[in-house]
């Protein structure tokens, strides 16, 4: 009874490492299996168009078979790098003030606040965005004396840099925070102030780990949908200024799929841009994270 | 000199407390805005019935379908990611040789994968569901937004197992233990509070991402009744009746806003309540 | 050697990466006695204890080569089921690691895995090997309290109880004082004393006096060698060797 008992106990044991790793290869195999479907997908134009008229090409008529992505590739970069631009030094500094100045009960309110953060649905930043960044940027205009309809790629970049906070914060801490104390002491009894221990030593100590959590953040935007479409305006047009619309990729798969199937090539088309975009984000986020690692091992 | 460094010193502190402030206050400014807009339209119509006949031109009832709709959409995917993550991350803890390439690879492909909007995975999403001759569902739904968070679990998993001493593993296999009987007893108990949270985690990303299930899950008034229905969900019936040129159903759509951000918060506070409660068994 | 042994070490090495940790050891421990492995830290004398019930295969990149039989059976041979050798052994490691679970369960854990479900036989044996660790008095009216909320003494004798319960031959115990209390420290040695008429008892510890106290037989090691081994009274009174001798006089540490 017992022997019996056993022996199923270790088959029990053995049948479900082979499962476990099963699970596993099926689980590394899905970025092969994203990349074949959307190529799969994407296939009937590329036959027809080579890829790099598909992403050099400005003009859009899907009525009339053109589809140049150009435009939304455009779009894509501007936003995103402006978004950037607008979170990192804000973030940067409010790590460095969590990692270095906050005192526990500070830290222990802060932190939960980037985590519900994270939390929120895209769509109530797209609210956000439409009733307080587009009126926003309208006063800008307006005080500028810019023609502005609102909506437009600066208040999609502004909107998305609200959204990378999260990302940015919680890797620029975990970076920040592997700095050894002993460089800290050793520079501030230097005579350095704070600021230049910060500025001199710590950030350059860590600047590897900080551009990798760039490159994450930069990614993590890349892809943003719901709420950059509700504030950009739309408009498949080579973007011209800041304050004029624009077209990410993004919106514009999210915004067309309803047709999709109604226009001839229209799903090869919209299949291609989530190609191309899948592949750019995964190439920086494999970026990132070998950094990362390597960092880590180190 | 000294005092000008002084200076700069003390004015970039002043900057940081600026920016770490500014964090906090867009927070409050979100969900001030939310909550300000919405709440003269919340009503218990709204989230006690379906969408009446007119419902998207002003008429009566609410959102109820788009409430059911998520957490069923939510819960579903919440529970496909877990039912093939444990498995996964089981193996790269207790089975797998710890620290080995293979397992490296693994961790590097699930935050690669952590990285990947969900708009990709909704037309992945819609690819497979060519593929297989379905139309919008339930089901399609659940199985995309379920690829969406499967690394989201994986990794917050990971992260609690990893920590997990190895003197705790070994005490029971000494006991005579399987790395079955181990990980199912010992390890799943350990890391009990992470998985949880980790669940909770996940169901509020899989409820508040429109993206996803744009191309999956279809929308309807109805509470759907079968996986084969399709199902309408909240950030998608927010995003429909903000389109509306009739008033009362925008100032509806900021109403369901405020119901999906307490959704949300309560799930957060809901999963840092687990963490506590389950700790109580957790060895150090 | 004449008495009974059960375990043999032949011709055992282990490395960790180029490291050779351990440097071709035999040796043989003596049956129903408390067997003590002493030496400087970095000997060795964990990852030889860990050799006898196989979690050193836990440890990334180690390789082990040579024999360890238990009762006569090779247990790094070919078809050997690991977790039959390693109810064999109850373990005791430096910092007492309970189980994520109720005290009750710690100590039903064993027990259960081997398909006992009789819920009275169950509650009794737990109550009998509660009171073996002389745990029982202290513990009975909170059973189904975390083995957690313990203070570390209390956390080690249950550990002992555990171990007990699968009904081993051998109790493995590496350095299982050195994070408790005296008064803690004074239990489980009282319990080791008790135990040894009826178990093997192999300890690993750092401590001379202990060792000397508590144990019938001892083996010195240094840099990964066995240097000497025998009766406590020859190592502490009469060691052969010149290492042995600084050592035990604590010219050394």
């Amino acid at each position: 009874m017992t022997n019996k008992r056993n022996s199923f106990r270790i088959l029990a044991d053995k049948l479900s490492g082979k499962v476990f790793l099963t699970f596993a290869v099926i689980a590394c195999s899905l970025i092969l299996l994203i990349l074949a479907g959307l190529s799969f997908k994407s296939y009937p134009l590329l036959k027809h168009v080579s890829l790099f008229k598909v992403i050099g090409s400005s003009i859009w008529a899907p009525a009339d078979g053109k589809f140049g992505l150009l435009p939304f590739i455009l779009s894509t970069f501007l936003i995103t790098i402006l978004a950037t631009v607008f979170a990192v030094p804000v973030c940067l500094l409010a790590s460095t003030y969590i990692v270095e100045y906050a005192s526990n009960t500070v830290r222990n309110l802060i932190m939960p606040v980037v985590d519900i953060l994270a939390g929120i649905p895209s769509v109530i930043f797209g609210i956000w965005g439409v009733l307080v960044l587009v009126p926003f940027v309208s006063f800008l205009g307006k005080t500028f004396n810019i023609a502005t309809e609102g909506y437009s790629i600066l208040a999609a970049a502004l909107v998305l840099a609200v959204m990378v906070f999260p990302v940015l914060i919680n890797i620029f801490t975990e970076v920040l925070r592997t700095v050894p104390n002993d460089l800290r002491d050793s520079a501030l009894s230097l005579g350095a102030t704070k600021w230049e221990t910060i500025s001199k030593v710590i950030y350059r100590k860590a600047a590897a780990g900080l551009f990798a959590a760039v490159i994450l953040g930069f990614s993590r935007a890349l892809g943003e949908t719901i709420a950059v479409l509700m504030v950009v305006g739309n408009s498949p047009l080579i973007p011209k200024s800041i304050f004029g619309m624009g077209y990410p990729i993004p919106a514009l798969i999210a915004n067309n799929y309803g047709e999709m199937m109604s226009i001839p090539m229209y799903d090869a088309a919209l299949m291609t841009a989530a190609l191309i975009l899948f592949i750019i984000i995964l190439l920086f986020n494999a970026a990132g994270r070998l950094v990362l690692i390597k960092l880590e091992k180190n | 000199m000294n005092t000008r460094r002084k200076i700069t010193s003390t004015f970039f502190e002043t900057l940081m407390k600026l920016s770490a402030f500014l964090i906090v206050a867009v927070l409050l400014y979100i969900l001030g805005t939310i909550l300000y807009k919405g709440i003269p339209s919340l009503s218990w119509e709204m989230i006690s019935q379906k969408p009446s006949a007119g419902f998207y031109m002003g008429g009566g009832g609410g959102i109820l379908n788009a409430i059911v709709g998520s957490i069923y959409l939510a819960g579903g995917a919440s529970l496909f990611a877990l039912f093939f993550s444990l498995p996964l991350v089981i193996y790269i803890n207790n089975y797998a040789k710890k620290n080995g390439k293979f397992v490296q690879v693994i961790r590097l492909i699930m935050d690669v994968l952590y990285g990947i909007p969900s708009i990709v995975y909704g037309t992945f999403g819609f690819v497979i569901m060519l593929a297989l001759g379905w139309t919008v569902s339930l089901l399609a739904g659940i199985i995309t937004v379920g690829i969406f968070v499967f690394p989201i679990l994986v990794r917050s998993m990971d992260e609690v197992l990893r920590t997990v001493p190895p003197e705790v593993n070994q005490a029971a296999y000494s006991l005579g233990a399987t790395r079955l009987e181990t990980s199912v007893f010992v390890s799943l108990r350990q890391a009990m509070p992470g998985i949880l949270a980790g669940f909770l985690l996940s169901f509020g990303r899989a409820i508040g991402d429109a993206a996803s299930v744009l191309f999956t899950a279809g929308f309807t008034d109805n509470i759907p009744t079968s996986l084969t229905q399709p199902a309408a969900t909240l950030p998608l019936s927010i995003f429909f009746q903000l389109g509306s040129p009739f008033e009362e159903v925008r100032n509806r759509a900021y109403a369901a806003a405020v119901v999906l951000t307490v959704i949300i918060l309560i799930i957060s506070i809901l999963s840092r309540l687990v963490m506590k409660h389950f700790s109580k068994y957790i060895i150090k | 050697m004449s008495e009974k042994s059960i375990i043999q070490v032949k011709n055992l090495s282990v490395s960790y990466g180029n490291h050779q940790v351990l440097k071709n050891l035999s040796i043989d421990i003596p049956d129903n006695k408390l067997t003590a492995i002493i030496g400087p830290s970095g000997c060795g004398k964990t990852t030889l204890f860990k050799t006898f019930n196989r979690l050193i295969d836990d440890t990334d990149g180690i390789k082990v080569s040579g024999e360890v039989l238990v009762n006569g059976e090779n247990i790094y041979g070919k078809d050997i089921e690991i977790t039959h050798i390693r109810k064999k052994m109850g373990l005791l490691n430096q910092r007492p690691t309970p189980l994520p679970m109720s005290i009750f369960d710690n100590v039903a854990f064993g027990m259960r895995l081997q398909g006992l479900k009789d819920k009275k036989e169950l509650a009794a044996k737990v109550e009998h090997y509660l009171r073996l660790a002389s745990l029982w008095d202290e513990l009975k009216d909170r059973l189904h309290a975390p083995a957690a909320a313990l203070s570390i003494g209390q956390q080690q004798r249950l550990c002992l109880a555990r171990g007990l319960a699968v009904e081993p031959e051998i109790i493995l115990g590496d350095e299982p004082t050195s994070a408790l209390d005296p008064i803690s420290t004074q239990h489980i040695e009282q319990k080791f004393k008790e135990l040894k008429e009826d178990y093997t008892i192999i300890m690993v510890t750092h401590i001379l006096r202990q060792a000397r106290r508590l144990a019938d037989y001892i083996v010195f090691m240094y840099l990964g060698e066995i240097i000497e081994h025998g009766p406590t009274d020859e190592i502490f009174n009469n060691p052969q060797q010149k290492l042995t001798q600084d050592y035990v006089k604590g010219v050394f540490n």
